[in-house]
């Protein structure tokens, strides 16, 4: 009896270290398919190319930056669509400030639209927190309402166009590297690490997976669960809006559809790191990987002459792969599980 | 001595509707008192009035010499009553230490930040529970993968860890297989070898008169009578609980 239980015991582990490591093992595995690849087709190398690695890393890091603060929000079982348009957002008000204050005045210019550009983007998380937490809107109706409304928000501060700006400070964010690490790679890694922190080794971060689990749980351990919510919402908000100002730094131009084809990628991102729709579940640490997943697609196909297109089937069907995976999960563990 | 607690003329009224009236009754320290009674019976708006979850109508609640008729729910679990609920409130997704601390987390300072002692939360949640004469096979899987009974004693280790002095549950061992039925009324004993008092409401009369040292029983919102396990039997509690007051 023991035995069996024991013997039980490991298998589960074994199992559950492959459900949850599947996606290092996936990203790995295309990064062998694209080496492989390439050097069939060309006879030479696909990864061990700056280039190459800094293009990854730069897609990631745009996916990443929207997909950092919706970890938190999916942990804690809700989900924010607004962040699409909030990037937009503030990528328009940081590029509508820097005109306004004239970009002779330099890193002024630029810092001042930085702190509008977030307190925008901020503005946005604290209505999708009020909806809610205090109005208990679901949230996937909420931050598609909140969406729509950045949307047009955007496109009215914009003039419905795109706003350029001439700044070199501004494209220096974008565009600048420090030590061959380019500065939105090095700020998307300092997001990613700081989320990391709060979500692993804070009592904010057991609050919110304890609120993914079993709302009744944290509510009666005497936490203030609106207040928890909003600050999530917040969250979410500021590192998408980080992703705008990046955005225009890097085209020197602010668009209001700046984050719009990275928002299902940064959902995508999150489930393929292991979170779950659920909520509970999920790391900052697989969100991470499931951007790299993402961008090493793109720029696999690219880089190997395929059609691009393509990229859409590939990561339609790793987030189908996602899902069964956090499916099974369930079932085999308990299968298994003592 | 006097009383742990104790329950004077509570009374609540919902509307037009008298849902408990004139219910009276004391919980001595390291005693067990049953709350039995069918559905509706008002066993669960007694113990609201005492947790402060409902202000009662009239009747006032005394504890550990104090009066505390009217305090917040919260104010109530500080004074040292702790509520387990059939749900028993886990987070399901974390380890039975942190459970242990939720709201309440252990921190330690690295390079001046403050990180989660997982460690030692793990390692005070393996004591409690010995101290209760559980043993979890290992303390860091979240507490969804243990049994019933081993959820259950979490909860009831979370209550004694804060130093409650008054435990209530409501039906701990309503969704639970007889092993780990066994196992929650051995827990019982051992809170109450500890000197804690606790109220648990059942109608399961193996429980009642496996856990009893009085059963209070409760028909239609009043007290139909008091027993000591040993001067009743089954059928007497039934009848009570049907409404034949004696």
């Amino acid at each position: 009896m023991t035995d069996t239980t024991a013997k039980n015991k490991t298998g589960a582990l074994i199992l559950r270290s492959l459900l949850n490591g599947w996606s290092w093992l996936f990203l790995i595995g295309i990064l062998v398919f694209f080496e492989a690849y390439a050097r069939i087709q060309t006879g030479d190398t696909f990864l061990l190319r700056l280039y190459s690695i800094q293009s990854i890393a730069i897609a990631a890091s745009q996916i990443l930056l929207l997909a950092l603060g919706l970890t938190l929000v999916i942990v804690a079982g809700h989900i924010d669509l607004s962040i699409g348009f909030t990037t937009g957002l503030s990528a328009v008000v940081m590029a509508l400030i820097i005109r306004l204050i004239g970009a002779d005045a330099g890193w002024f210019a630029v810092i001042g639209g930085i702190a509008v550009g977030l307190f925008a983007a901020m503005v946005v998380g604290l209505v999708n927190g009020w909806l809610v937490a205090i109005l208990n809107v679901p949230s996937f109706i909420g931050t598609l309402g909140t969406y729509g409304i950045a949307r047009g928000m955007a496109l009215i501060v914009a003039g419905g166009a795109t706003v350029s700006i001439r700044s070199e400070e501004a494209r220096s964010i974008g565009n600048g590297d420090i030590l061959g690490v380019p500065v939105p790679v090095l700020i998307a890694g300092l997001l990613a690490l700081a989320c990391h922190y709060v979500l692993q080794h804070t009592k904010f971060g057991v609050h919110t997976y304890a609120l993914g689990a079993n709302r009744a749980s944290v509510e009666r351990a005497g936490v203030d669960v609106k207040r928890h919510l909003i600050q999530l919402f917040v969250i979410s908000a500021l590192t998408a809006g980080v992703g705008g100002l990046i955005y225009t730094g890097r085209f020197s131009a602010g668009a209001a559809n700046a984050g719009e084809p990275i928002l299902l990628y940064a959902v995508a991102a999150v489930f393929i790191g292991g979170a779950s729709l659920t909520g509970g579940q999920g790391t900052v640490i697989g969100t991470v990987i499931g951007a790299f997943i993402i961008a090493v697609i793109q720029f696999g196909l690219v880089f190997s002459g395929l059609p691009p297109y393509w990229q859409f089937v590939a990561v339609g069907l790793v987030i189908i792969v996602a899902v069964l995976v956090d499916q099974s999960r369930d079932r085999l563990l308990q299968g298994a599980g003592p | 001595m006097s009383a742990l607690l104790e329950a004077r003329g509570l009374k609540k009224r919902f509307g037009g509707n008298e849902a408990v009236s004139n219910v009276s009754f004391v919980v001595n320290a390291g005693e067990c008192v049953v709350l039995a009674g069918d559905n509706g019976a008002g066993k669960s708006t007694v113990i609201k009035m005492i947790s402060g979850v409902y202000t009662p109508t009239e009747g006032e609640v005394h504890f550990d010499g104090r009066l505390i008729t009217g305090r917040s729910a919260e104010a109530v679990r500080s004074a040292g009553i702790e509520t387990i609920y059939q749900d028993l409130a886990l987070a399901d997704n974390l380890d039975p230490g942190l459970n242990l601390y939720l709201g309440r987390e252990r921190t330690r300072r690295i390079l001046g930040l403050p990180f989660l002692d997982r460690k030692a939360m793990r390692r005070d949640a393996v004591d409690v529970l010995k101290s209760l004469g559980i043993v979890v096979p290992d303390p860091t899987l979240p507490v969804r993968d243990l049994s019933g009974g081993q959820r259950q004693s979490i909860a009831i280790a979370r209550a004694i860890h804060w130093q409650a002095k008054l435990v209530i549950m409501d039906e701990p061992t309503a969704a639970l297989g007889v092993p780990e039925q066994r196992e929650v009324m051995a827990l019982i004993g051992r809170l109450k070898s500890q000197g804690v008092g606790i109220i648990l409401i059942s109608h399961n009369l193996p429980d009642i008169f496996a856990a009893a040292d009085r059963i209070i029983v409760l028909a239609r919102g009043v007290v139909a009578g008091e027993r000591r396990p040993s001067e009743t039997n089954d059928e007497e509690i039934v009848r009570m609980m049907m409404g034949a007051t004696l």
